[in-house]
Protein backbone atom coordinates (compact mmCIF):
# COMPACT_ATOMS: atom_id res chain seq x y z
CA UNK A 1 0.00 0.00 0.00
CA UNK A 2 2.72 2.15 0.83
CA UNK A 3 4.21 2.11 -2.80
CA UNK A 4 2.26 3.61 -4.91
CA UNK A 5 1.09 5.83 -2.29
CA UNK A 6 4.62 7.13 -2.53
CA UNK A 7 5.43 7.33 -6.42
CA UNK A 8 1.84 9.40 -6.55
CA UNK A 9 3.36 12.32 -4.43
CA UNK A 10 6.64 12.01 -6.00
CA UNK A 11 4.63 12.44 -9.42
CA UNK A 12 2.59 15.05 -7.32
CA UNK A 13 5.61 16.92 -6.66
CA UNK A 14 7.37 16.53 -9.63
CA UNK A 15 4.52 18.18 -11.87
CA UNK A 16 3.93 20.85 -9.07
CA UNK A 17 7.54 21.86 -9.71
CA UNK A 18 7.50 21.27 -13.67
CA UNK A 19 4.01 23.84 -13.23
CA UNK A 20 6.13 26.01 -10.82
CA UNK A 21 9.09 26.00 -13.52
CA UNK A 22 7.02 26.26 -16.83
CA UNK A 23 5.05 29.48 -15.04
CA UNK A 24 8.41 31.23 -14.21
CA UNK A 25 9.91 30.83 -17.38
CA UNK A 26 6.75 31.77 -19.44
CA UNK A 27 6.34 35.01 -16.85
CA UNK A 28 10.02 36.11 -18.09
CA UNK A 29 9.95 35.25 -21.54
CA UNK A 30 6.41 36.04 -22.71
CA UNK A 31 7.08 39.74 -21.96
CA UNK A 32 10.38 39.70 -23.72
CA UNK A 33 8.91 37.75 -27.06
CA UNK A 34 5.75 40.07 -27.06
CA UNK A 35 8.47 43.16 -26.92
CA UNK A 36 10.50 41.48 -29.94
CA UNK A 37 7.52 41.31 -31.88
CA UNK A 38 6.58 45.51 -31.04
CA UNK A 39 5.56 47.56 -34.07
CA UNK A 40 7.84 50.35 -32.47
CA UNK A 41 11.21 48.51 -33.35
CA UNK A 42 10.85 49.80 -36.97
CA UNK A 43 11.37 53.22 -35.73
CA UNK A 44 13.55 52.83 -33.28
CA UNK A 45 17.03 52.38 -33.68
CA UNK A 46 20.14 49.11 -32.34
CA UNK A 47 20.88 51.22 -29.56
CA UNK A 48 17.64 52.76 -29.00
CA UNK A 49 15.97 48.81 -28.82
CA UNK A 50 18.88 47.45 -26.90
CA UNK A 51 18.26 50.07 -23.60
CA UNK A 52 14.28 49.02 -23.93
CA UNK A 53 15.04 45.22 -24.00
CA UNK A 54 17.32 46.18 -21.24
CA UNK A 55 14.72 47.46 -18.98
CA UNK A 56 12.23 44.20 -19.64
CA UNK A 57 15.27 42.04 -18.62
CA UNK A 58 15.42 43.74 -15.34
CA UNK A 59 11.83 43.54 -15.30
CA UNK A 60 11.94 39.49 -15.25
CA UNK A 61 15.37 39.22 -13.36
CA UNK A 62 13.62 41.13 -10.29
CA UNK A 63 11.00 38.29 -10.15
CA UNK A 64 13.86 35.96 -9.75
CA UNK A 65 15.42 37.63 -6.63
CA UNK A 66 12.61 36.75 -4.02
CA UNK A 67 12.28 33.42 -5.47
CA UNK A 68 15.54 33.03 -4.64
CA UNK A 69 16.52 34.24 -1.70
CA UNK A 70 13.15 33.49 -0.05
CA UNK A 71 14.01 29.57 -0.77
CA UNK A 72 10.72 29.37 -2.98
CA UNK A 73 12.23 27.23 -5.90
CA UNK A 74 11.37 23.78 -5.88
CA UNK A 75 13.84 21.16 -6.53
CA UNK A 76 16.62 23.82 -6.36
CA UNK A 77 18.81 23.60 -3.37
CA UNK A 78 18.52 26.38 -0.77
CA UNK A 79 22.60 27.03 -0.83
CA UNK A 80 22.44 27.47 -4.21
CA UNK A 81 19.35 29.57 -4.80
CA UNK A 82 20.94 31.94 -1.60
CA UNK A 83 24.29 32.19 -3.96
CA UNK A 84 22.44 33.16 -7.58
CA UNK A 85 20.68 36.10 -5.82
CA UNK A 86 23.86 38.17 -5.59
CA UNK A 87 25.14 37.24 -9.13
CA UNK A 88 21.12 38.09 -10.15
CA UNK A 89 21.47 41.21 -8.78
CA UNK A 90 24.82 42.43 -10.48
CA UNK A 91 22.86 41.36 -13.49
CA UNK A 92 20.14 43.74 -12.63
CA UNK A 93 22.79 46.31 -11.97
CA UNK A 94 24.68 45.59 -15.47
CA UNK A 95 20.74 45.84 -17.55
CA UNK A 96 20.01 49.03 -15.91
CA UNK A 97 23.12 50.53 -16.52
CA UNK A 98 22.79 49.32 -19.88
CA UNK A 99 18.57 50.88 -19.92
CA UNK A 100 19.76 54.32 -18.95
CA UNK A 101 23.09 54.23 -20.98
CA UNK A 102 21.03 53.41 -24.30
CA UNK A 103 18.31 55.87 -23.23
CA UNK A 104 21.51 58.42 -22.73
CA UNK A 105 22.57 58.08 -26.41
CA UNK A 106 18.79 57.97 -27.68
CA UNK A 107 18.28 61.42 -26.36
CA UNK A 108 20.43 62.76 -23.89
CA UNK A 109 18.15 65.98 -22.86
CA UNK A 110 14.97 63.44 -22.02
CA UNK A 111 17.13 61.67 -19.63
CA UNK A 112 18.74 64.67 -18.30
CA UNK A 113 15.75 65.90 -17.66
CA UNK A 114 14.38 62.56 -16.01
CA UNK A 115 17.93 62.18 -13.60
CA UNK A 116 17.26 65.50 -11.72
CA UNK A 117 13.48 64.94 -11.61
CA UNK A 118 12.44 67.84 -13.92
CA UNK A 119 10.72 65.65 -16.66
CA UNK A 120 7.29 66.00 -18.26
CA UNK A 121 6.63 61.86 -17.84
CA UNK A 122 5.43 60.80 -14.14
CA UNK A 123 7.25 57.30 -14.92
CA UNK A 124 10.38 58.54 -15.08
CA UNK A 125 11.10 59.85 -11.46
CA UNK A 126 9.40 56.10 -10.40
CA UNK A 127 12.56 54.47 -12.79
CA UNK A 128 14.77 57.03 -11.47
CA UNK A 129 14.56 56.21 -7.63
CA UNK A 130 13.86 52.74 -8.21
CA UNK A 131 17.79 53.44 -9.55
CA UNK A 132 19.10 54.97 -6.97
CA UNK A 133 17.86 52.86 -4.39
CA UNK A 134 19.07 49.82 -6.57
CA UNK A 135 22.96 51.45 -6.44
CA UNK A 136 22.30 51.77 -3.05
CA UNK A 137 21.65 48.13 -2.54
CA UNK A 138 25.27 47.41 -4.55
CA UNK A 139 26.62 49.72 -2.58
CA UNK A 140 25.71 48.67 1.15
CA UNK A 141 26.09 45.08 -0.54
CA UNK A 142 29.49 45.56 -1.18
CA UNK A 143 30.56 47.40 1.90
CA UNK A 144 28.32 45.30 4.21
CA UNK A 145 31.69 43.86 5.69
CA UNK A 146 33.40 46.80 5.80
CA UNK A 147 31.07 48.75 7.30
CA UNK A 148 30.66 46.23 10.33
CA UNK A 149 26.56 45.79 9.29
CA UNK A 150 25.09 43.50 11.62
CA UNK A 151 22.81 40.76 9.86
CA UNK A 152 19.44 41.95 10.98
CA UNK A 153 20.08 45.60 10.17
CA UNK A 154 21.56 44.39 6.70
CA UNK A 155 18.39 42.60 6.33
CA UNK A 156 16.45 45.69 7.22
CA UNK A 157 18.50 47.61 5.10
CA UNK A 158 18.37 45.49 1.78
CA UNK A 159 14.51 44.87 2.40
CA UNK A 160 13.65 48.17 2.46
CA UNK A 161 15.88 49.00 -0.67
CA UNK A 162 14.14 46.14 -2.09
CA UNK A 163 10.62 47.54 -1.46
CA UNK A 164 11.85 50.87 -3.33
CA UNK A 165 13.15 49.26 -5.98
CA UNK A 166 10.17 46.83 -6.92
CA UNK A 167 7.77 49.47 -6.22
CA UNK A 168 10.00 52.09 -7.96
CA UNK A 169 10.27 49.65 -10.95
CA UNK A 170 6.50 48.40 -11.14
CA UNK A 171 4.90 51.89 -11.43
CA UNK A 172 7.65 53.13 -13.83
CA UNK A 173 6.80 49.90 -16.14
CA UNK A 174 2.97 50.24 -15.94
CA UNK A 175 2.93 53.82 -16.78
CA UNK A 176 5.31 53.76 -19.98
CA UNK A 177 3.69 53.52 -22.93
CA UNK A 178 6.46 51.70 -25.17
CA UNK A 179 7.41 48.40 -26.42
CA UNK A 180 6.07 46.09 -23.97
CA UNK A 181 2.54 44.48 -24.55
CA UNK A 182 0.27 45.43 -21.89
CA UNK A 183 -1.29 42.15 -20.57
CA UNK A 184 1.91 40.36 -20.43
CA UNK A 185 3.67 43.84 -18.46
CA UNK A 186 0.89 43.94 -15.84
CA UNK A 187 0.77 40.29 -15.27
CA UNK A 188 4.67 40.13 -14.86
CA UNK A 189 4.62 43.85 -12.38
CA UNK A 190 1.84 41.87 -10.21
CA UNK A 191 4.05 38.24 -10.03
CA UNK A 192 6.90 40.55 -8.75
CA UNK A 193 5.49 43.26 -6.65
CA UNK A 194 3.41 39.67 -4.72
CA UNK A 195 6.73 37.83 -4.89
CA UNK A 196 8.54 40.52 -3.09
CA UNK A 197 5.53 41.45 -0.46
CA UNK A 198 5.30 37.96 0.78
CA UNK A 199 8.96 37.34 1.01
CA UNK A 200 9.50 41.07 2.40
CA UNK A 201 6.32 40.78 5.09
CA UNK A 202 7.62 37.00 6.03
CA UNK A 203 11.33 38.17 7.31
CA UNK A 204 11.53 37.16 11.11
CA UNK A 205 13.41 40.30 11.07
CA UNK A 206 10.22 42.43 11.32
CA UNK A 207 8.92 40.32 14.16
CA UNK A 208 12.24 40.23 15.96
CA UNK A 209 12.09 43.67 15.58
CA UNK A 210 9.01 44.14 17.20
CA UNK A 211 9.83 42.04 20.06
CA UNK A 212 12.85 44.08 20.86
CA UNK A 213 10.98 47.00 20.43
CA UNK A 214 8.59 46.15 23.05
CA UNK A 215 11.33 45.25 25.71
CA UNK B 1 -52.75 67.77 -27.05
CA UNK B 2 -51.41 70.95 -28.45
CA UNK B 3 -50.93 72.60 -25.63
CA UNK B 4 -48.49 69.85 -24.43
CA UNK B 5 -46.22 70.44 -27.70
CA UNK B 6 -45.71 74.14 -27.06
CA UNK B 7 -45.26 73.46 -23.96
CA UNK B 8 -42.18 71.30 -24.91
CA UNK B 9 -41.10 73.59 -27.33
CA UNK B 10 -41.35 76.27 -25.34
CA UNK B 11 -39.47 74.32 -22.72
CA UNK B 12 -37.06 73.74 -25.20
CA UNK B 13 -36.22 76.90 -26.30
CA UNK B 14 -35.93 78.17 -22.82
CA UNK B 15 -33.48 75.62 -22.17
CA UNK B 16 -31.89 76.18 -25.03
CA UNK B 17 -31.58 80.03 -24.60
CA UNK B 18 -30.02 78.97 -21.18
CA UNK B 19 -27.56 77.10 -21.89
CA UNK B 20 -26.33 79.19 -24.73
CA UNK B 21 -26.42 82.45 -22.45
CA UNK B 22 -24.58 80.12 -19.39
CA UNK B 23 -22.21 78.80 -22.10
CA UNK B 24 -21.32 82.29 -23.26
CA UNK B 25 -21.14 83.47 -19.89
CA UNK B 26 -18.50 81.28 -19.19
CA UNK B 27 -16.93 81.48 -22.57
CA UNK B 28 -16.84 85.47 -22.11
CA UNK B 29 -14.32 86.47 -19.55
CA UNK B 30 -11.32 84.29 -21.14
CA UNK B 31 -11.43 86.01 -24.28
CA UNK B 32 -12.06 89.51 -22.59
CA UNK B 33 -9.30 91.39 -21.04
CA UNK B 34 -6.59 89.29 -19.11
CA UNK B 35 -5.71 86.23 -21.27
CA UNK B 36 -2.75 84.15 -19.65
CA UNK B 37 0.34 83.35 -21.33
CA UNK B 38 0.72 79.52 -22.55
CA UNK B 39 3.85 78.41 -20.10
CA UNK B 40 6.24 76.66 -21.71
CA UNK B 41 6.13 72.83 -20.61
CA UNK B 42 8.53 70.19 -19.02
CA UNK B 43 11.11 68.81 -21.52
CA UNK B 44 9.08 71.07 -24.06
CA UNK B 45 12.65 72.19 -25.94
CA UNK B 46 14.26 68.61 -25.83
CA UNK B 47 15.67 67.96 -29.17
CA UNK B 48 15.60 71.51 -30.49
CA UNK B 49 17.18 72.57 -33.52
CA UNK B 50 16.86 76.46 -33.72
CA UNK B 51 16.03 77.75 -37.23
CA UNK B 52 14.00 74.49 -38.40
CA UNK B 53 12.86 75.79 -42.59
CA UNK B 54 9.21 76.68 -43.39
CA UNK B 55 7.69 73.96 -45.28
CA UNK B 56 4.97 72.46 -47.15
CA UNK B 57 4.79 69.41 -45.30
CA UNK B 58 7.32 67.42 -43.14
CA UNK B 59 8.61 64.46 -44.92
CA UNK B 60 5.50 62.19 -46.10
CA UNK B 61 3.34 64.01 -44.37
CA UNK B 62 -0.03 61.50 -43.36
CA UNK B 63 -0.20 63.13 -39.67
CA UNK B 64 -1.69 66.83 -38.82
CA UNK B 65 -0.49 69.51 -36.28
CA UNK B 66 -2.76 72.38 -35.67
CA UNK B 67 -3.17 74.73 -33.73
CA UNK B 68 -3.80 78.70 -32.47
CA UNK B 69 -1.59 81.56 -31.53
CA UNK B 70 -3.30 84.72 -30.18
CA UNK B 71 -1.48 87.16 -27.85
CA UNK B 72 -2.15 88.06 -24.15
CA UNK B 73 -4.80 90.15 -22.63
CA UNK B 74 -7.51 90.55 -25.36
CA UNK B 75 -6.55 87.38 -26.84
CA UNK B 76 -6.53 88.48 -29.98
CA UNK B 77 -5.38 85.90 -33.33
CA UNK B 78 -1.45 86.73 -34.13
CA UNK B 79 -1.39 86.37 -38.11
CA UNK B 80 2.23 85.45 -39.74
CA UNK B 81 4.04 83.89 -36.34
CA UNK B 82 6.31 81.09 -37.28
CA UNK B 83 5.47 78.01 -35.66
CA UNK B 84 8.16 75.54 -35.18
CA UNK B 85 7.22 71.30 -34.94
CA UNK B 86 9.27 68.21 -34.13
CA UNK B 87 9.10 64.95 -32.81
CA UNK B 88 9.78 61.19 -33.30
CA UNK B 89 8.15 59.74 -35.79
CA UNK B 90 8.03 56.92 -38.38
CA UNK B 91 10.65 58.99 -40.39
CA UNK B 92 13.03 59.42 -37.65
CA UNK B 93 13.84 60.61 -33.75
CA UNK B 94 13.48 63.58 -32.79
CA UNK B 95 16.80 65.34 -32.86
CA UNK B 96 17.25 64.24 -36.80
CA UNK B 97 16.83 67.23 -38.85
CA UNK B 98 14.45 65.77 -41.49
CA UNK B 99 11.99 65.69 -38.43
CA UNK B 100 11.54 69.34 -37.81
CA UNK B 101 10.00 72.05 -40.02
CA UNK B 102 7.90 75.26 -39.40
CA UNK B 103 4.88 77.05 -40.60
CA UNK B 104 3.49 80.07 -40.45
CA UNK B 105 -0.28 81.18 -39.36
CA UNK B 106 -3.12 82.53 -41.06
CA UNK B 107 -4.95 85.59 -40.61
CA UNK B 108 -6.86 83.55 -38.27
CA UNK B 109 -4.17 83.05 -35.91
CA UNK B 110 -4.46 79.58 -37.34
CA UNK B 111 -1.69 77.25 -38.18
CA UNK B 112 -1.82 73.27 -39.65
CA UNK B 113 1.35 71.46 -40.69
CA UNK B 114 1.16 67.97 -42.15
CA UNK B 115 4.03 65.73 -40.98
CA UNK B 116 4.77 61.96 -40.39
CA UNK B 117 2.92 59.44 -38.13
CA UNK B 118 4.22 60.26 -34.13
CA UNK B 119 4.90 57.02 -32.52
CA UNK B 120 5.68 56.84 -28.81
CA UNK B 121 9.33 57.56 -27.96
CA UNK B 122 10.42 57.70 -24.02
CA UNK B 123 7.36 56.14 -23.03
CA UNK B 124 4.56 58.79 -24.76
CA UNK B 125 3.57 60.03 -28.05
CA UNK B 126 4.33 63.65 -28.00
CA UNK B 127 5.33 66.10 -30.14
CA UNK B 128 7.08 69.30 -29.72
CA UNK B 129 6.19 72.96 -30.85
CA UNK B 130 8.22 76.35 -30.45
CA UNK B 131 7.54 79.75 -30.76
CA UNK B 132 11.30 81.15 -30.58
CA UNK B 133 10.93 84.69 -33.42
CA UNK B 134 12.07 87.08 -30.84
CA UNK B 135 8.61 89.62 -31.18
CA UNK B 136 7.10 87.85 -28.08
CA UNK B 137 8.85 85.47 -25.34
CA UNK B 138 9.73 82.01 -26.52
CA UNK B 139 7.82 79.22 -25.96
CA UNK B 140 8.26 75.68 -25.91
CA UNK B 141 5.13 73.07 -25.98
CA UNK B 142 4.97 69.36 -25.34
CA UNK B 143 1.58 68.20 -26.19
CA UNK B 144 0.76 64.33 -25.63
CA UNK B 145 -1.46 62.17 -27.71
CA UNK B 146 -4.50 60.66 -25.86
CA UNK B 147 -4.35 57.96 -27.98
CA UNK B 148 -0.82 56.50 -29.81
CA UNK B 149 -3.39 55.83 -32.98
CA UNK B 150 -4.29 59.46 -33.69
CA UNK B 151 -3.32 61.08 -36.54
CA UNK B 152 -3.33 64.50 -35.56
CA UNK B 153 -2.53 66.97 -32.39
CA UNK B 154 -3.48 70.31 -31.20
CA UNK B 155 -1.63 72.68 -29.35
CA UNK B 156 -2.52 76.28 -28.23
CA UNK B 157 -0.24 79.13 -27.76
CA UNK B 158 -1.22 82.13 -25.99
CA UNK B 159 2.28 84.84 -26.64
CA UNK B 160 3.32 87.63 -23.89
CA UNK B 161 5.76 90.59 -25.96
CA UNK B 162 9.01 90.05 -24.88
Amino acid sequence: MSQPNKMRSTKHKFSRSALFWSALIAAIAIPLLFTAMSPLLAWRSPVYIAACFAGVFSLGLLLLQPLLIGGYMPDLPKHLARRAHPCVGALLLIAVVVHVGGLWITSPPDVIDALTFTSPTPFSNWGVVAMWALFATTFLAIFRRRLQLRARNWSIAHSLLALVIVIGTVVHAILIEGMMETFSKLILCALVFTATMKLIFGLRVWSDWRTSSKR
Amino acid sequence: MSTDQINRRRFITATGAMIATGASGLLLPAHASNLAPTPTMRGGSNNYRPGAPIVERIGGGGFWMSGTVRRTGDGAPLAGQRIQIWAHTTEGYESEPQSHGATLTDENGKFRLEMPQIVPAFGQPHGHLAYDSGEYKTVFLRPVMPSSKDTNLEAHFVLEPA
